[in-house]
């Protein structure tokens, strides 16, 4: 039934009438085109169980072992989860949190030790998350100039309207200007091994890398082009209000400075949903011999200065490995599994429908 | 020009608008002035003849554009939602942005508009600068200058072939009797010359302009084309009336005369032709209608997502225990209030969800709708070789509304009919002659095929009889003669359509024996008084007309070409494409005047002198008797041209034509006609010319037309009158007493029985009477009669008067039966419509018995049909008639015996009854009761009355109806109704320019509604449905989004993408739907009428299939949106990172969508599917790519590219796909194999091979026993395999036997005809 029907009619094209004498004329007969009579030769396919049936079934053979895949691999992924947002009374971060305030100039630090029960064999991504944060306000994502941190000094020194409030600070403009640079994540995380003898190995993170290459090496620049000496080129702008060092001292690093700075450049990044992580830093793996993170306990600490508690956000560290699907995901596997299954059913359904009714339609019986 | 004070110049303006707005205008001659200054002319106050057609000025058209499109709603919406969000609280997008939209459509149709104007500046400025020849008194001859320059007053000199340039009085013409023939096409499209002749009593012999010194006094212009009233002052204060008789209408083109002088009476927009030139309606669809109301729920739709949106948004606000770094305060560093937020978000949320209305529908409607009018008017079914004219649509915009016609009214003469009318018999004192050769002959031409041998073979009947002793010699040279003419008039007929009535079928009649045998023994006894009734009887038919005679040497000379003339008839389709309306679209221009083609004309012109010879070698023997007989047989085989000189007549009405070839047939030959003389040749050979004293026209209240003559010989008084028999009956004063002494017959009686059997044959009859006038009375009858025609008020009550007073006490000298044959396939087109499930009514102005005839005929009525006859006198007996019928046809469907065999129910109702039923306390009853007719029929209706039936029967019963009808009558009916076709047919063009629809033909009713009516209708309401489901779906994903941004207007998707994915990645797809979609094919359509009945009433755009399609909608954007959500849950996702993938299956899900709905893939569309996907990747990749800060501050750089090289991208992507379009194809796979509609069923036919398919239409069709279609099988046409239990009618009986039947009409109780099954 899903047949091509091609209608074969005789297609004269152009029609000339002549007359006795031998001359034409020019009729206004349209012209006997399969377009024009719209006779174009056409597929019709007609939706019916019986037609449909390969469908189904084969929809059900493809997704059903893709989704056992993708849930294999999301299975395999490791990821371990800490909040240390110190909402408790018990956290050892709640004394932190309630001294709250973006320019508080003596860093709280807290400690918050935990055991991981399996060893993490590949890379380590380390990730902070937050909670209840809408970087997708729409006023909040406008709140950025991207040709200032693409490097063009005419927007360093005046920043974009988008940017207001934040765009001046006592006459001088900001650099980075706007809400979401005022705000960025600035709390700093360490890890720290607990050697079974006691000692407290500091785990090295590496701080590149963590952004898009094509934001690192493209959408960000530094003013001044390749002036190694950023405190000259940002010379008569003020740091954004929230910050406590200006952005040409994010990073000692000159390829990671200034806005450049990949921390800077993965905040920049907004966060589609309001409970989001961010990539902070890399755990390479050493060799193939030593897990990147071996079984057994693990301090955390934290130089507590981001606060949370105005929108009763949650702060969290995530360290997780991951695969060609990216983190962990189950819901992708499961999914691919059930439409699967729904597909073979109906597959099922549709064969009893087109054993039941399927002769009514077969344009066999038609003629009888 | 010296100054003039402003005041002065006011005063003359005021003054000015007086004299153009005053009922009667004083204009008087130009040339006394000519050559003063502007203020001192006479008639400075009437506008000059230079048109100007355009809208717009140069430097005014972009504020007058603007204006003019700020009219539509649709843009105020738009400018609204711009103006909105350049508020800086509430916007959403960049201000700059939000602009384009309405700018890209401001434009677009500001370009459309500008080029369509720049073309009517062109042809107005072409038309202006037509040279012409205006009388210069400094010159004292006419000089050429151009139409721009002729003003009123002035005097023009039209040659011959030349375009009339403004309003004139005819005051002069080459003619010495003061005849000028014009021809009306740019008009009214009727191509017949029409006489007009100067104003009489001007008495001065030798016309000069110079000499004219009096005073025109005409009304204030309007756009009657066949009325006029003026009369000229002269000097000595006498006056002298003129009518539309003397008006020389701009546009026109005078034919056969050699010049013709006017006076300008109105020039420029006052001129008729100019105030015809309205604007094409607008009329707006049913479907729009429906559409509309879709559109507001729309509107309440996105009122209740904004208010979520705002409420949401002061909720979320509200949970906050503090400032949270992400709230943006303005500027000032000042946050607004929770309330107040919520408030400006809802404006907000009204311009991030604009795209709910859908405002790009109304401009793909428009596109949609070209298109289908271009398939539509390309149908080559559709085309008429005849007259070679196309199919014209004349509103661009209820195209759809042919798919839901559920009640047919047609006019009868003309539409169901040829309008071609031929002699059938006559009755001449009593006597029936019945005409028998040429009953076989017309017989004959029925079958186009094989007509020549046909003719050959039946011919030597009546060959042997009535020819002369020769006949072996001439049968065959006849035969051949007649093979030539044949195929030449045949390809004249094709090519020539300019002349009207002369097909060989119209003008060759054979004479019955018994009559000329009659006529000449007449001849010889009645000596040379020439006054024997049967020599009255054809002198009347030949005389009592208004025929125009032309000869083929002034058609020789109608097509001569000269580079002058070549220029004009450019000119004159330039004129007439402006006349119709040149902008309205390009489309609609496929309506043209047929070419007049020279190679064409020039040939039959040769053929007939190649004819001449032998003609001349018989015209020799010319005597009387036997050989008499012999020449008319020669001369009727090789007509119209060999015989008597090169005659062509040219009719109005083509029952005259009919009459005056018939008269012809039997050697009464009308050889010319001018105002004041008739001459017609006798079968003698004699040539009378009568002298004719007046002409009563006809009109439509007297229903008759009458010529008074002066008998050469006999110097009597004579007035021929012919009408319709009721309206000559009343007349009649004593019998022809002369001939037969006594009243020996009663002659009126006799007549009338032969009336009523014409009648009851079909026929159109037809009274032809005679008086002979006294001179004392025509003397003072001719005093009342000048008087009338002078006066300029009442003129046509006055005329109509006297025209009365004459038509008294007749004389009965015979009646005529004209048959006026039934168009080809008419029983067909009506049987396929009426399985169509359309109710078809007959309205015509013939007799009952005419009618019912004709209802037979083309299987309107059928043997089995219970006939209701209603005809009563007065309301009493109407009422309870009415009540009767009513109950009687209620109970007779209640019973549940008759619910299968129902007998399908006819009305009859005439005129009279008609107006007493719909009055309006019966009105109701009349509807009900003629709601429950398969067919109804309505005689000796007005066309005031047709227009009032398809109105009540429009808004009682609330379904669509379609009129159709040919002639000026039906003008009114045709604008009732919903849909007015006309029929470009033999009476002129008036139907059609008031028409929507024009086709040539009645069976091409069949085509263009069965498979185009249903294919435009499926194809917009899907179209439609499916853009709302579009709109829906997409902006929904955008809603479900602010339940994850705080309500705060966040877009997730790059707002040039997002105008983007509206105006080019997923525009042409549902366009080229509506435009190209087949859902079954033609074939099958017209098979199996029964398809359209799934378009009437609510058809395929049901208020449920937009709700399922909303819901579907927001099913769809559910999966959409919520799959990647939680495939993205708690990653590090960014904002467009997440909406890039949103979008892609956005794309793929409203593609696929459509492609479920897409019942025929062509090339076409592949194309267009796959090259919006394409696209779609190719701009977006693009976009990427390059912009890097381009889009401030949204950043779309990298993302697709960076989407695209993850694995992840397409999993989301497929299994969103999948999911989202999983029931509404499970939906639609379950409902085609469960329970198939119709459609789906005519398609799994479609796929059939052809002849099988044809095989099974065939058994299909006979097992209904000739399109019985019941009511109660209505909700489903019979499918395929429900087929079985059909019942098995006896075919319909043919007419003839109908009329053996004793068949009682005017009975005042309803009228079982037939078997009543049970």
């Amino acid at each position: 039934m899903m047949a091509s029907s091609y209608n074969a009619k005789d297609e004269d094209g152009h029609i000339t009438v002549s007359g006795p004498g031998g001359s034409t004329l020019r009729s206004k007969k349209p012209e006997n085109t399969a377009f024009k009579q719209q006779r174009l030769p056409a597929w019709q396919p007609i939706l019916t169980a019986g037609t449909v049936l390969p469908a189904f079934f084969i929809i059900g053979l493809i997704f059903i072992p893709i989704g056992i895949g993708l849930y294999v691999t999301s299975n395999n992924i490791k990821e371990f989860e800490i909040d240390y947002t110190g909402v408790d009374m018990s956290s050892p971060c709640f004394n932190c949190s309630q001294n709250f305030s973006w320019n508080s100039t003596r860093p709280c630090t807290c400690t918050i030790p935990f055991y991981l029960e399996q060893p993490y064999e590949s890379n380590v991504f380390m990730y902070y998350g937050l909670s209840n944060f809408y970087q997708n306000h729409r006023r909040y994502v406008k709140s950025r100039d991207d040709s200032q941190l693409n490097g063009d000094m005419d927007s360093l020194m005046r920043p974009s309207k988008e940017c207001e409030p934040y765009a001046f600070h006592e006459n001088k403009p900001i650099a980075p200007c706007g809400a979401i640079a005022n705000s960025m994540f600035n709390d700093t995380l360490e890890l720290f091994y607990n050697d079974p003898n006691g000692t407290k190995i500091p785990i090295p993170l590496t701080t590149t890398g963590i952004a898009w290459w094509t934001d690192k090496h493209v959408k960000f620049r530094n003013p001044g082009g390749n002036n190694p000496n950023l405190t000259a080129v940002f010379q008569g702008t003020t740091k954004p209000v929230n910050w406590r060092r200006p952005v040409y001292e994010l990073d000692a690093d000159p390829e990671n400075d200034g806005f450049i700075n990949e921390d800077f450049i993965v905040w920049m990044r907004t966060a589609a949903l309001p409970t989001f992580r961010k990539l902070y830093r890399i755990i390479q793996k050493k060799n193939n011999i030593v897990p990147t993170l071996p079984r057994g306990n693990y301090t955390l600490e934290v130089v507590y200065n981001y606060p949370v508690r105005s929108f009763e956000g949650r702060k969290r560290m995530i360290l997780s490995t991951i695969s060609w699907m990216g983190g962990k995901n189950p819901f992708l596997g499961i999914a691919y599994i059930t439409v699967g299954s729904v597909c073979f059913f109906l597959g099922v359904v549709l064969l009893i429908i087109h054993h039941k009714y399927g002769n009514r339609n077969n344009s066999a019986d038609i003629s009888n | 020009m010296t100054w003039r004070s402003p005041l002065a110049l006011m005063r003359d303006a005021l003054r000015g608008q007086r004299a153009r707005e005053k009922d009667l205008r004083n204009l008087v001659s130009n040339l006394p002035y000519e050559g003063l200054e502007k203020a001192k002319q006479p008639n400075r106050y009437f506008p000059s003849n230079a048109i100007k057609t355009t809208k717009y000025t140069l430097l005014l058209f972009i504020p007058m554009n603007l204006f003019e499109q700020f009219h539509r709603l649709a843009n105020i919406y738009f400018v609204g939602l711009a103006i909105l969000n350049f508020i800086p609280v509430v916007n959403a997008f960049q201000p700059e942005v939000a602009l384009i939209p309405i700018c890209v459509i401001l434009s677009l149709t500001a370009l459309k508009d500008a080029w369509e104007d720049f073309r009517r500046y062109q042809s107005d400025r072409k038309l202006n600068n037509t040279p012409c020849l205006i009388y210069s008194r400094k010159e004292k001859q006419f000089v050429e200058r151009r139409w721009k320059d002729v003003r009123v007053g002035d005097f023009v000199k039209v040659v011959c072939n030349e375009i009339v340039p403004a309003d004139l009085l005819l005051l002069d013409t080459s003619d010495l009797k003061g005849v000028c023939l014009i021809e009306t096409a740019n008009l009214d499209g009727e191509t017949n010359l029409k006489q007009r002749t100067v104003v009489s009593g001007l008495s001065n012999p030798e016309f000069e302009p110079e000499s004219f010194n009096s005073v025109v006094v005409c009304e204030r212009p309007n756009n009657n084309l066949n009325h006029f009233k003026c009369y000229v002052e002269k000097p000595d204060k006498e006056r002298a009336g003129a009518g539309i008789e003397s008006l020389l209408l701009r546009g026109c083109t005078v034919r056969n005369t050699d010049h013709a002088v006017g006076f300008v009476v109105y020039a420029g927009h006052e001129t008729k032709s100019m105030l015809n030139n309205n604007e094409s309606r607008y009329k707006r669809s049913k479907l729009e209608r429906k559409l509309n109301i879709d559109v507001i729920f729309c509107v309440i739709l996105l009122f209740a997502m904004c208010l979520v949106g705002a409420l949401g948004h002061f909720l979320w606000l509200q949970a906050l225990p503090g400032v949270p770094p992400y709230l943006v305060a303005d500027s000032s560093g000042h946050l607004d209030g929770p309330s107040l937020s919520g408030f400006y978000m809802f404006f907000t949320m009204i311009i991030l969800l604009q795209i709910l209305i859908p405002i790009s529908l109304y401009v793909s409607i428009e596109l949609v709708k070209i298109g289908q009018i271009f398939f539509i008017t390309n149908d080559i079914d559709l085309f008429d070789e005849e007259t070679d004219s196309r199919m014209q649509c004349k509103s661009l915009n209820i195209t759809e509304d042919l798919g839901q016609i559920e009640y047919i009214f047609s006019d009868k003469t003309g539409t169901l009919t040829e309008n071609k009318m031929v002699f059938r018999r006559c009755s001449v004192m009593g006597t029936e002659y019945p005409h028998k050769e040429n009953a076989i002959r017309l017989a004959v031409l029925d079958e186009p095929e094989s007509e020549e041998e046909v003719i050959f073979n039946q011919r030597p009947q009546s060959l042997q009889t009535g020819w002369s002793l020769d006949a072996e010699d001439t049968a065959p040279r006849d035969t051949t003669q007649r093979r030539g003419s044949r195929r030449r008039s045949k390809v004249a007929g094709i090519a020539q359509s300019d002349v009207a009535f002369s097909s060989p079928l119209e003008t060759e009649v054979i004479p019955d024996k018994k009559l000329l045998q009659q006529i000449s023994r007449a001849e010889s006894s009645s000596g040379s008084r020439k006054t024997d009734p049967y020599l009255d009887f054809f002198l009347a038919l030949a005389i009592c007309n208004t025929v125009v005679v032309s000869m083929a040497t002034a058609q020789r000379r109608r097509v001569s070409v000269s580079p002058r003339s070549y220029h004009t008839t450019n000119l004159l389709e330039r004129l007439s494409s402006l006349v119709k309306n040149v902008g309205s679209s390009c489309l609609s221009s496929c309506k043209r005047k047929p070419k007049r083609n020279r190679t064409f004309s020039e040939n039959s012109v040769v053929e007939e002198d190649h004819f001449r010879p032998s003609v001349k070698m018989e015209t020799t023997k010319d005597t009387y008797g036997l050989q008499t007989c012999s020449l008319h047989a020669a001369s009727q085989s090789n007509k119209p041209a060999a015989t008597s000189g090169d005659l062509r007549y040219e009719a109005e009405s083509p029952d005259e034509a009919a009459l005056v070839y018939a008269a012809k047939a039997y050697g009464f030959i009308l050889l010319a006609r001018t105002p004041d003389s008739v001459t017609v040749r006798l079968p003698s050979g004699e040539d009378l010319v009568f002298e004719v004293l007046d002409t009563l026209t006809f009109d439509s209240n007297r229903k008759r037309m009458s010529v008074l003559v002066r008998h050469p010989i006999t110097k009597e008084y004579v007035l021929f009158t012919k009408g319709a028999d009721y309206a000559i009956m009343e007349l009649l004063g004593t019998p022809y007493a002369e001939h037969f002494s006594g009243s020996k017959k009663n002659i009126a009686a006799d007549t009338q029985h032969h009336l009523d059997c014409y009648a009851k044959e079909g026929l159109r009859t037809l009274c032809v009477t005679k008086k002979v006038v006294s001179a004392k009375v025509y003397e003072s009858w001719l005093v009342d009669r000048q008087r009338a025609l002078a006066a300029i008020d009442n003129r046509e009550e006055l005329i109509m008067d006297t025209a009365v007073q004459m038509e008294t006490n007749l004389t009965l000298l015979g009646a005529t039966g004209i048959e006026d044959r039934l168009q080809e396939n008419v029983p067909d087109t009506i049987m396929a419509l009426r399985e169509a499930g359309i109710q078809v009514w007959v309205l015509t102005g013939d007799k009952p018995e005419t009618a019912v005839n004709i209802g037979y005929a083309c299987r309107l009525l059928e043997e089995e049909d219970l006939v209701i006859n209603m005809s009563c006198n007065n309301k009493l007996t109407c009422t309870s008639i009415l009540d009767c019928t009513l109950e009687e046809v209620r109970r007779y469907s209640a019973d549940p015996r008759n619910v299968d065999t129902t007998p399908d129910i006819s009305l009859v109702i005439d005129g009279r009854t008609l107006a007493m039923a719909l009055s309006p306390d019966l009105q109701e009853r009349f509807v009900d009761l003629a709601k429950r007719c398969r067919s109804v029929l309505c005689c000796r209706v007005t066309p005031l009355q047709k227009s009032r039936v398809v109105k009540v029967v429009r808004e009682r019963l609330k379904v669509m109806t379609l009129a159709i009808g040919d002639g000026a009558n039906d003008v009114n009916m045709i604008q009732a109704a919903d849909i007015g076709i006309g029929i470009s047919g033999q009476e002129g063009m008036q139907a059609v320019m008031a028409s929507d629809f024009a086709i040539s033909r009645f069976r091409h009713l069949k085509k263009l509604l069965l498979v185009h009516g249903h294919w435009c209708y499926t194809r917009l309401a899907n179209m439609i449905i499916y853009f709302f489901y579009k709109n829906v779906a997409y902006v929904n994903l955008l809603f479900w989004y602010q339940f994850f941004c705080g309500f705060s207007g966040t877009a997730m998707i790059d707002y040039w993408l997002m105008i983007f994915f509206n105006l080019f990645f997923t525009s042409a797809p549902p366009i080229m739907f509506g435009i190209m979609d087949k859902d079954v094919s033609a074939e099958v359509l017209l098979g199996v009428p029964e398809l359209y009945r799934t378009g009437q009433g609510a058809g395929e755009y049901k208020c449920s299939t937009f709700w399922v399609s909303i819901l579907d909608a927001f099913y769809q954007s559910l999966v959409c949106f919520f799959i990647p959500y939680l495939a993205y849950q708690d990653s590090d996702i960014d904002l467009f990172t997440f909406g890039t993938p949103l979008n892609t299956i956005s794309l793929f899900t409203i593609l696929l969508h459509l492609s479920i709905e897409i019942k025929a893939w062509t090339v076409v569309h592949w194309v267009i599917m796959l090259g919006s996907v394409a696209l779609y990747f190719i701009v977006t990749l693009a976009y990427s790519a390059i912009c890097v800060t381009c889009n401030p501050p949204s950043n779309p750089y990298w993302i697709l590219q960076s989407q695209m090289a993850d694995p992840m991208f397409y999993l989301i992507c497929l299994i969103s796909t999948v999911v989202a379009l999983l029931p509404r194809y499970t939906f639609h796979v379950m409902r085609n194999s469960i329970a198939p509609s119709p459609l789906v069923q005519a398609r799994h036919l479609d796929q059939l091979d052809p002849s099988e398919r044809e095989q099974w239409i065939k058994e299909w069709r006979s097992f209904r026993g000739g399109g019985q279609v019941k009511r109660s099988r209505l909700s489903t046409p019979p499918s395929p395999s429900l087929e079985t239990h059909a019942d098995i009618f006896p075919e319909s009986p043919t007419a003839s036997d109908i009329i053996g039947d004793d068949f009682t009409l005017n009975v005042i109780s309803e009228n079982y005809q037939g078997p009543v099954h049970t």
